[in-house]
């Protein structure tokens, strides 16, 4: 019979629902997150508590079997939070942990495959969000930006740009996930803003001066470099879906 | 600064760059320094214009005001333009600016030609410098080198640039002789010698002292114009090769023709941009670079013009079937990169995956490798084995049918012609 583990969606839920697995022997398991709302409408239903140390003790695990890339991947397949996917997720580690060898380039196999086609989507989003950002400067001289990606990419967006923006303060929030991150020039951390005292439509009071200038600027800059000879608006859909065009200040 | 006056600068600066088309931030790997701001490493696009190029950098002029009269180019001095020059100052804010709010890797600065090679040279260089030491600025900077500067200011320029460009213009001597009567092919490829010696002096003098300044990273590139002149694809491919192997070049930019200008030495104001052509060229020229491609295996005596229906790489294919099928479960990487249909990624993965076993069609097509070409020229762990002893017309026709049946799938009305 099949058994159900629920977990709080994060990853370290995942490596302890992994952990329970292995503790009692489940074999066939399905694994999803959620809310713990209804036990009595499943059969053979576990919640999964998220416990850090069960979470490390699989984490030391999958350190000796994958390589540190390896790990990243495994770790950017789960931020995607595709649904139904978790299942693959699950088999992919199951098949690192049965083999003597390490298999994270057996792409022959389903699991790797899989986990290999996720990341390839959640990196062609982060690598979107590195390019699609656009920051406006408030009057207190920090750099706010807006995101709505589809997958969960933030946290890989971070140390890109605290190399870049080294010397000035910024922010991005993820409006779809109500959750951003802030750097003071010092350290970053995660945030969440209360938008309820902040008037959306009054935004540009919080702007400062000359931020209005540049966007315009940018927005020329950007009609100028068009050459209508060569006009391809296929190609131009392609490379920037219309998904985004609400936070590119050249397309608003 | 006065909102006006700059943005009637940028619209004009920007739109007479606008035709320069290298716009990689790539091949650079410069850090960001006592938390500064920037760096450059990456290449990302930031955004796409709606011709479909990518936007990476700023790309202007300092000035289109120019003494000479290149029959090709807008900003000559015959042609009746409005004319505007920034100042260093303005060319660095905006920079800054723009780059903090994450719309630019960096600046590609070219200009016009006022007074002459140096004074011009030498503005370029301050903007450069400027950026770097009053601002700490890491990004991307390209600056456009002017045929016929001192080698001083060459050695400052890339003291302070990731790359530096002489754009040849015209692929022959013949042809700049023609449209750009007052240039020198040799003013071009003297500075292009200097650089290529003095990059190679100073990564070697990087490699004993740490501290050594780096010199122009992301090394030197160039920009020919296609179609403005009568070259054929194998004068163009083999001028390319010439360069990337006794200058070092990083990358040779083509430009397909725009016209601006009505010249009876050009093609006529209405002529199409050959952007096929553009495209053809630069796959050819990613096979040179990326797949140890020969360039006489590309373009040679028999074949001196690229097909415009296929791609380089399965014309190669086709013109050497004798070397397929070939097993994609024991070749080498080598090999396997030649296979239409396979590019580098999938090449890598198979090579990987074949190490815990067999791969099948299905493994194959999962890996992400293009299975309508590339099956006429491999076998793999399976009894099926598609080439049939084609020909090589026979094989053109299958791959171009089933590629444009893609684009016919939702229209029952052309289906029914066949
Ligand atoms: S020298 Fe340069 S800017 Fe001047 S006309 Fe010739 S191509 Fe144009």
């Amino acid at each position: 019979m099949i058994t159900t583990l629920i977990y709080d969606g994060t990853f370290e839920g995942l490596l302890t629902a992994v952990f329970e697995i292995y503790e009692h022997r489940l074999d066939l398991v399905r694994i999803k997150k959620g809310e713990w709302l209804n036990t009595a409408l499943f059969e053979n239903t576990i919640k999964v508590v998220t416990e850090n140390t069960r979470a490390d003790r699989v984490l030391k695990g999958l350190k000796q079997k994958l390589s540190a890339m390896g790990l990243q991947r495994l770790y950017a397949a789960h931020l995607a939070e595709m649904d139904g996917e978790d299942d693959n997720l699950l088999g992919y580690i199951r098949y690192v942990f049965d083999s003597s060898q390490n298999v994270e380039e057996d792409y022959g196999n389903k699991y790797v495959m899989r986990v290999s086609e996720i990341v390839r989507s959640v990196r062609r989003e982060r690598h979107r969000m590195e390019a699609f950002i656009r920051f406006k400067e408030l009057k207190d001289n920090t750099y706010y930006a807006t995101i709505e990606p589809d997958f969960n990419v933030l946290p890989l967006l971070v140390k890109h740009f605290r190399d870049r923006y080294a010397d000035q303060k910024w922010i991005i929030y993820d409006i779809r996930r109500s959750y951003g991150v802030y750097y003071d020039i010092h350290d970053t951390q995660y945030i969440s803003l209360d938008f309820a005292t902040l008037d959306p439509g009054n935004a540009i009071a919080a702007f400062n001066e000359n931020e209005v200038l540049y966007q315009d600027l940018w927005k020329n800059y950007f009609n100028s470099v068009n050459i209508p000879a060569r006009k391809n608006t296929k190609l131009h859909l392609r490379h920037v879906p219309k998904r985004y065009w609400r936070h590119l200040t050249e397309k608003i | 600064m006065n909102a006006e006056r700059i943005t009637e600068k940028l619209n004009i600066l920007a739109d007479a760059a606008k035709y320069d088309v290298s716009c990689s931030s790539s091949g650079s790997k410069r850090k960001n320094k006592d938390k500064g701001l920037g760096n450059a490493s990456n290449g990302i696009c930031h955004t796409y214009t709606e011709d479909g190029r990518c936007v990476s950098l700023l790309k202007i002029l300092l000035t289109n005001v120019c003494i000479y009269d290149c029959a090709y180019c807008v900003s000559r001095k015959s042609n009746d333009i409005k004319r505007a020059a920034f100042t260093v100052q303005e060319v660095v804010d905006l920079t800054i600016s723009f780059y903090r709010r994450n719309y630019i890797e960096g600046l590609f600065l070219s200009s016009g030609i006022f007074k002459d090679a140096d004074y011009t040279m030498e503005r370029l260089v301050q903007v450069a410098k400027k950026l770097r030491t009053e601002h700490n600025f890491n990004g991307y900077i390209h600056l456009k080198s002017i045929p016929g500067a001192s080698d001083e200011l060459m050695r400052e320029a890339g003291l302070y640039a990731d790359r530096l460009s002489i754009n040849l213009e015209m692929p022959t001597a013949e042809g700049l002789k023609l449209l750009a009567p007052d240039k020198d092919r040799q003013d071009m490829i003297k500075p292009m010698g200097f650089l290529k010696n003095e990059i190679i002096l100073r990564s070697e003098e990087k490699k004993l002292f740490k501290k050594a300044p780096i010199f122009a990273p992301a090394g030197q590139s160039t920009q020919v114009i296609i179609g403005a002149t009568p070259e054929t694809d194998q004068q163009i491919l083999s001028m390319a090769d010439q360069f990337y192997r006794g200058f070092k070049l990083r990358r040779v930019y083509y430009s397909g023709y725009v016209p601006v200008i009505k010249d009876n030495r050009l093609p006529a104001l209405n002529s199409d941009v050959p952007m096929v052509r553009e495209n053809r060229l630069y796959q050819a020229d990613w096979l040179m670079r990326n797949y140890q491609f020969n360039v006489n295996e590309i373009v040679n005596a028999n074949n001196p013009l690229l097909d415009l229906d296929i791609d380089p790489k399965l014309g190669w294919a086709l013109r050497n079937l004798n070397v397929f099928p070939i097993d994609i479960n024991k070749a080498d990487l080598q090999v396997i990169l030649r296979v239409p249909g396979i590019g580098v990624q999938s090449a890598e993965k198979i090579v990987s995956a074949r190490r815990f076993g067999k791969l099948n069609w299905d493994q194959l097509k999962k890996i992400g490798i293009a299975i309508n070409r590339a099956r006429y020229f491999i076998t793999c762990h399976s009894s099926k084995f598609e080439r049939r002893d084609l020909t090589a017309t026979a094989i053109k026709q299958y791959i171009l049918a089933e590629s444009s049946s893609k684009y016919l799938k939702n229209s029952s009305v052309q289906l029914g012609l066949f």
